[in-house]
């Protein structure tokens, strides 16, 4: 008698913990094995760029804080640097220097955090979290001192920023930029060592660099690959080209190199902090004359910057009224994950979780 | 003579029934070992979750009374308190006595802790034996559990538990036959008082073959695959509230402070100490086996399932079955006074053997073709 | 830098090597037919000198009268760009071919396309609706949706 068999499905989310949000993923399973991945999205979908068509361009930019809500700062200045490339605004050269100070902060951030949960999804009860988190916390306090929010900044403006930093901001981050160093050998000295770890993520969900290239991704999952493809370098926006800093990237593509390429990222971005606090102004305005309700001239343009997660643009289509006429989001995340069923098949359900953590993906992003 | 046997004389001698002196101090025994277990895993629940937190650069629960000490009171209330669900694919027998069969075995162990001189419920001629055909049994009922939930999480777990708990078993009992082989003897009473050198000094390599196996006994990381809460949620309890969680919960503890008081009792010299009383001596080397547990804890990622198999066989096994062979040549050989050479010897063995499967082990990959 | 290569000539190697697809040819991008589409993306992908095998933003606009659907592509080899457009007219069943075979990249973007423009794209391995869910009523993003 022949026995009978069926499919095992599983569903991994939306309610799971290892998600990082409401995603989910359809799996098929032989044993512990991975057979197929589907993975369905949409949970979170806010319809951003549909809202962003009846609203004004600068009430916008507190709609492009939801987008990836752990680095705000950078989605708010990938937005202004669209607008501003539609309607030819010049920025003060103080407002430069606190946008890449600031982007630069965030890009830590957002680093620490993957990193930490991603140590978490390797099963390290969330002592790298809390660990993560005392620094990320610093970096919160700096943004709290400029624009009063700790998650959702709004900060941005078309033309500069809403406000000058206060006084004591720059003796606060000079502080930071001396002790971070310390903290991030404490990080290397916890993980980077550690047998387990090693022996979870090397190796495991290896991203070829044609396949990395082919699928469009971008931000730390293409450098770990072997590209050394950073926007900052490649096409150097904002006043990017005026600091000294290196590309990290990995050789083998694995979880292995993501979390590494982060953190030399993070030590790099601490190397532009410095350069900026050195060459920033010491006074001046920090935004240009814009009108509240401005109207570019009709036309359409791409901005886009290195956001932590990666290449992310906004592309803006004007019809020369208030509002846009059209705006597209091009979230890094989303094309990052068309590689996860490449990179999970076969693999077992715990490496999957940590090759789904080792992408650095924020729902609030992919489904916007 | 144990503390049980000189209280049966005391009442035959007053002239008790037959069967009253039989019966009663069972009883009255039974109950002190009930409480004192229910009330150190109380303390353990608290400990844990202070540790862990000072490990984690945060304070813990320190409201409900001095240092937070009532709250896994709280905690025991609360969860006592919720609504018990029963899935309506479960199957429902099975889903009502899988806690209990996990948890009653557990108790049981406790028979032949020795928490002091004499101190111990019956003091049985096989007692380490007695310990590890006892604690199989717990598999079962997480596999019960994980089964009888009727939820794919649980399921995978109920498949991880079998495969781990059945391959850690072999080099645990492979490390203790070394023990027994220095003693002459399974009896728990017989083994503490045969170490007038604790046997982790003795046989270090036993120590750290029985440590790492029994953590993966008991489900602790970096072995705690069945809960695994960033892969499977929760495991084979993932469809279990209230009481029945409660179960699976004081159980997890139960088994950490069993096998916690049976590495003190196998291999820290157990009771034995100077200056404070045997009890003392006994919880404050049960504590600080149940830090270190506690420390791994917060410290290490998990294993992955095949790497942890490739543990079990490729690591602990062989090291196991050297460790004993080496241990059963020097019982032959060395006369009963060089015990210090011996401990010269183990050292030197443990840390060639672990030096030598660094090189030779190594994990990684494990992709498979699908 | 990434520097916008010269739209005209451009304009002028697809032309040769596949007549009657260049539509027009403006200063930031260059418009194409939508039905030689698959041949340009392959064309533009394995010619030397060219060579865009990184294909960045995908997505459409509604003018009412047509769609435009607009592709970014990015040569990392020699750091240049191109904005590649192609048209398509009507509302009731507007089709694109796919160029998911010559990039992957385009996976996930054409189906968001087609989920809140409704645009078909041919040839698509897995062409279902991606943020909302199935049996939604509507393409949202359409300047007439309301």
């Amino acid at each position: 008698m022949p026995i009978k068999t069926e499919q095992f499905y599983l569903n991994v989310g939306p309610q799971h913990p290892s998600t990082h949000g409401v995603f989910r993923l359809r799996l098929s399973l032989d044993g512990e094995v991975v057979t197929d991945v589907e993975p369905i999205i949409g949970y979170l979908h806010r319809g951003i760029e549909k809202l962003a068509e009846s609203r004004t361009y600068t009430q916008i930019i507190p709609l492009t804080d939801r987008l990836d809500y752990l680095a705000s700062m950078t989605d708010n200045v990938a937005y202004c640097l669209a607008v501003e490339k539609l309607a030819g605004i010049k920025i003060p050269e103080r407002a430069e220097y606190i946008r890449v100070i600031f982007s630069e902060l965030m890009r830590i951030s957002s680093h620490m955090m993957a990193v930490g949960f991603y140590l978490n999804d390797c099963g390290a009860f969330f002592t790298p979290v809390l660990y993560m988190w005392r620094e990320r916390e610093k970096i919160i306090d700096l943004f709290d001192m400029v624009c009063g929010q700790r998650l959702l900044y709004n900060y941005m403006r078309v033309g500069g920023v809403s406000q000058d930093v206060p006084d004591e901001f720059l003796p606060a981050i000079k502080k930071f930029v001396a002790e971070m160093p310390r903290y991030i050998g404490e990080y290397n000295q916890l993980i980077k060592q550690n047998e387990i770890f090693l022996a979870r993520s090397k190796g495991v969900g290896i991203l070829p660099k044609e396949t990395a290239v082919n699928i469009g991704a971008s931000g730390p999952v293409l450098r770990a690959s072997g590209v050394k493809w950073d926007i900052r370098k490649m096409d150097p926006y904002s006043i990017y080209d005026r600091f000294d800093f290196e590309v990290p990237t990995g050789e083998a593509g694995d979880c292995y190199d993501r979390y590494w390429v982060r953190i030399q990222e993070m030590t790099q971005s601490l190397r532009i902090i410095e350069q900026a606090i050195n060459q920033i102004p010491a006074k001046g305005p920090i935004c240009s004359e814009v009108p509240q309700f401005f109207r570019p001239p009709p036309g359409e343009t791409y901005g886009y910057i290195e956001a932590p997660k990666g290449n992310l643009g906004f592309y803006i289509v004007s019809d020369g009224s208030i509002a846009p006429y059209r705006l597209h989001i091009y979230p890094p995340t989303l094309i990052n994950i068309t590689a996860l069923k490449d990179m999970m098949i076969g693999w077992k359900v715990a490496d999957l979780i940590i090759i789904f953590g080792s992408m650095d993906v924020v729902l609030g992003e992919i489904d916007r | 003579m144990t503390l049980l046997d000189q209280f049966q004389l005391i009442l035959k001698t007053a002239g008790w029934p037959e069967w009253a002196v039989y019966l009663t101090p069972a009883i009255v025994g039974i109950l002190i070992i009930i409480i004192f277990v229910l009330t150190v895993v109380i303390v353990f629940i608290w400990w844990e979750r202070r540790l862990i937190s000072r490990f984690q650069i945060r304070l813990g629960p320190n409201r409900c009374g001095p240092e937070g000490i009532l709250q896994p009171i709280a905690t025991a209330v609360k969860i006592l308190l919720k609504e018990d669900i029963v899935p309506e694919k479960a199957d429902k027998l099975i889903h009502f006595i899988a806690p209990i069969i996990v948890f009653v075995p557990i108790l049981l162990i406790f028979a032949v802790v020795p928490f002091g001189e004499g101190a111990i419920l019956v003091d049985l001629n096989v007692g380490i034996i007695y310990v590890i055909a006892i604690s199989s049994i717990s598999v079962i009922g997480i596999f019960m559990a994980a089964w009888g939930s009727g939820n794919k999480y649980s399921y995978i777990s109920g498949m991880r538990s079998i495969a781990q708990m059945v391959s850690y078993e072999i080099p645990v009992v492979l490390s203790i036959v070394g023990i027994a082989l220095v003693t002459g003897s399974f009896s728990m009473i017989k083994i503490v008082e045969a170490q007038s050198i604790p046997f982790i000094l003795l046989q270090p390599l036993g120590f750290l073959i029985f440590f790492l196996g029994s953590l993966a006994e008991m489900n602790r990381s970096p072995f705690d695959l069945l809960e695994a809460d960033s892969e499977i949620v929760a495991g084979y309890h993932i469809e279990y509230s209230g009481m029945k969680f409660a179960m699976f919960y004081l159980g997890e503890y139960g088994v950490a402070l069993a096998y916690s008081g049976i590495i003190t009792t196998l291999f820290l010299s157990g009771w034995q100490g100077p200056l404070l009383p045997p009890i003392l001596w006994f919880i404050i080397k049960v504590m600080l086996v149940f830090s270190l547990i506690i420390w791994m804890r917060a410290t290490l990622p998990r294993l992955r399932v095949d790497q942890l198999m490739s543990f079990a066989w490729k690591f602990l096994l062989p090291m196991a079955v050297i460790n004993l062979v080496v241990v059963a040549v020097e019982v032959l050989v060395l006369p009963a006074g060089l015990q210090w050479v011996m401990v010269i010897l183990n050292f030197g063995l443990a840390a060639v053997l672990i030096l030598l499967w660094s090189k030779l082990f190594t994990l990684g990959g494990g992709r498979v073709e699908v | 830098m990434t520097v916008a290569v010269n739209t005209e000539e451009t304009g002028k190697k697809i032309a040769e090597a596949i007549p009657g697809s260049v539509v027009s040819s403006e200063a930031g991008s260059l418009t194409v037919d939508s039905k030689s589409l698959a041949q340009v993306s392959e064309f533009l992908k394995n010619t030397p000198g060219l060579e865009f095998d990184y294909l960045t933003v995908l997505t459409a606009v509604d003018y009412l009268h047509y769609f435009e659907v607009v592709y970014r592509l990015v040569s990392l080899k020699n750091n240049q760009s191109l904005i590649l457009k192609t048209r398509v007219y009507g509302r009731e069943n507007p089709t694109v071919p796919s160029v998911t075979d010559t990039w992957r990249a385009a996976y996930y973007q054409e189906r968001e396309i087609f989920d809140l423009l409704g645009i078909k794209f041919e040839g698509h391995p897995n062409l279902k609706r991606l943020l909302l869910w199935e049996g939604f009523n509507g393409h949202p993003l359409r300047r007439d949706y309301l």
